[in-house]
């Protein structure tokens, strides 16, 4: 049989890392167990919640299905990294001034995916915005507050540039 | 090749994002994952002598920002945003879908649709297989487990025709309820050929042969509706399940069927 474990190396948040991991672990699993970035959640770890959004060069997925071995010579970001960066800061505040998170279990892996949308810095209305967040479940907030904070800090960017 | 050795035990790694889930909830447990993502060259798109070439590795988001797949098979262009949520399509491949062939899964009818030819590899060599004789059940193919699937070729849409990608889901992303992809020609709003691929409601994608007969040079209109209407329920064979009856889904199926052709003939372009 093939063996257990294999050594990986990839960037972390800007880090250059090399470990050994189990080959069946995956990636959100790595990044909270093994280098303590507990911001990445883990929700059904199926694919449906998408509490575990980080990304992986450049692109936001399920962290919860790709394995730690997938993202060796990576590029991956987590909400540690990407809050550090000040890139989202003010997609942040908004969230927080709207009331857009209450438990705040879903926040992490909603701005990873948002942060995506942002990217593109076009206008977007409400219903993109829900499209672009449909794979992303807030048990607590209803959507609308999360909807609000986007679309302020849309207007927010483009009205400054 | 590593899937020659192993058979049934060997599993490919694509997007993973249908094996993974299995795989975490503990639900299959292959001896040996082939993780294929490294093998750069299948994940092209190519438009090569009026065939659209799609890698197996290209993922959803690169189709739906391809300029090829947007001027040249306008039908998945339009079924790509149904496929998923944004982070399952930053992942999720082409071949995977036409690979596991979900009964709910919008790409496998595209490419029965477009008429589409699925190539296969394995160490005894290349063959390909035409989208007729590929989907044969539930999750089941003519891919035998020692192949692998690399490519699908596609011939361009008659961009004088129609088309149209219909499906009610849920929420927006889940898997379809009831869908169906329509392509066919018309002349001054009369109709001349139609085919008609349903999924979501079939064990797998479905083409409803009688329904199309009756379509062809036919004018839409209330009699024609009505005719559609009391036949599709021929050729169709709903299954039950957590998303709904058998019954209700047929009947969603020709609703459906309605707003895909209104759909599309709006498309016809102006004769000259
Ligand atoms: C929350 C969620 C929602 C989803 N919603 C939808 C939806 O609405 N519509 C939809 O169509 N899909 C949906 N999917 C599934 C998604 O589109 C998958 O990406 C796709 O079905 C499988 O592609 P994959 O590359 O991820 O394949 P994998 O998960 O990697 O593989 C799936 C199966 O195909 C086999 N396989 C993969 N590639 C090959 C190949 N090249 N040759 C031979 N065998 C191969 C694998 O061995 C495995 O058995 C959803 C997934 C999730 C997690
Ligand atoms: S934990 Fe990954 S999607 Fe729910
Ligand atoms: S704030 Fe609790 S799940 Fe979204």
């Amino acid at each position: 049989m093939s063996e257990e474990t294999s050594e990986i190396k990839l960037t972390v948040n800007g880090d250059l890392i090399t470990k050994i991991v189990n080959v069946r672990q995956h990636l959100v699993d790595f990044l909270r167990l093994e280098l303590g970035l507990t911001g990445s959640h883990l929700g059904c770890e199926h694919g449906i919640c998408g509490a575990c959004s980080v990304w992986v060069d450049g692109l936001v997925v399920r962290g919860c299905l790709m394995l730690a071995v997938q993202a060796d010579g990576g590029d991956v970001t987590t909400i540690e990294g990407l809050t550090e960066t000040g890139e989202i800061a003010d997609l942040q505040k908004n969230f927080v001034d709207r009331n857009a998170l209450q438990c705040g279990f879903c926040t992490p892996g909603m701005l990873m995916t948002l942060a995506e949308l942002l990217r593109k810095s076009e206008l977007s209305s409400r219903e993109e915005i829900r499209e672009h967040i449909s794979g992303n479940y807030c048990r607590c907030t209803g959507y609308h507050a999360i909807v609000d904070a986007v679309e302020t800090t849309i207007s927010d960017r483009l009205g400054d540039s | 090749m590593l899937l020659n050795e192993y058979g049934e035990d060997g599993q490919i790694l694509a997007g993973g994002q249908s094996l993974m889930p299995t795989l975490n909830m503990r639900l299959s447990n292959p001896q040996l994952l082939i993780d294929i993502n490294h093998l750069h060259e299948l994940n092209s798109i190519t438009l090569d002598d009026n065939i659209v070439r799609i890698g197996a590795l290209a993922r959803h988001s690169e189709l739906a920002l391809s300029p090829i797949i947007d001027m040249y098979l306008p039908l998945i262009a339009d079924a790509i945003p149904h496929v998923a949520h944004i982070a399952v399509r930053n992942r999720g491949t082409f071949g995977g879908s036409v690979a596991l062939a979900d009964p709910a899964a919008e790409l496998p009818a595209c490419v029965l649709a477009l008429g589409g030819t699925v190539v296969l590899q394995s160490v005894k060599g290349i063959r390909k297989v035409k989208a007729d004789d590929y989907f044969l059940g539930l999750y089941e193919t003519e891919r035998k487990p020692n192949e692998l699937l690399i490519e699908v070729q596609i011939p361009v849409q008659d961009l004088t025709g129609l088309w149209a990608f219909v499906e009610l889901s849920q929420r927006k992303g889940d898997y379809a309820i009831a869908g169906l992809a329509f392509i066919g020609t018309s002349e001054k709003q009369f109709i001349k050929t139609a085919k008609l691929v349903y999924f979501g409601s079939e064990i797998k994608p479905t083409l409803a042969k009688k329904t199309m007969a009756i379509l062809i040079n036919t004018r839409w209109d209330d009699n024609t509706r009505k005719l559609i209407a009391e036949t599709l329920g021929r050729d169709l064979d709903p299954m039950t399940n957590l998303q709904g009856s058998a019954k209700m889904k047929l009947h969603l199926q020709k609703v459906l069927t309605n707003r895909a052709i209104d759909l599309a003939l709006k498309r016809e372009k102006p004769s000259r």
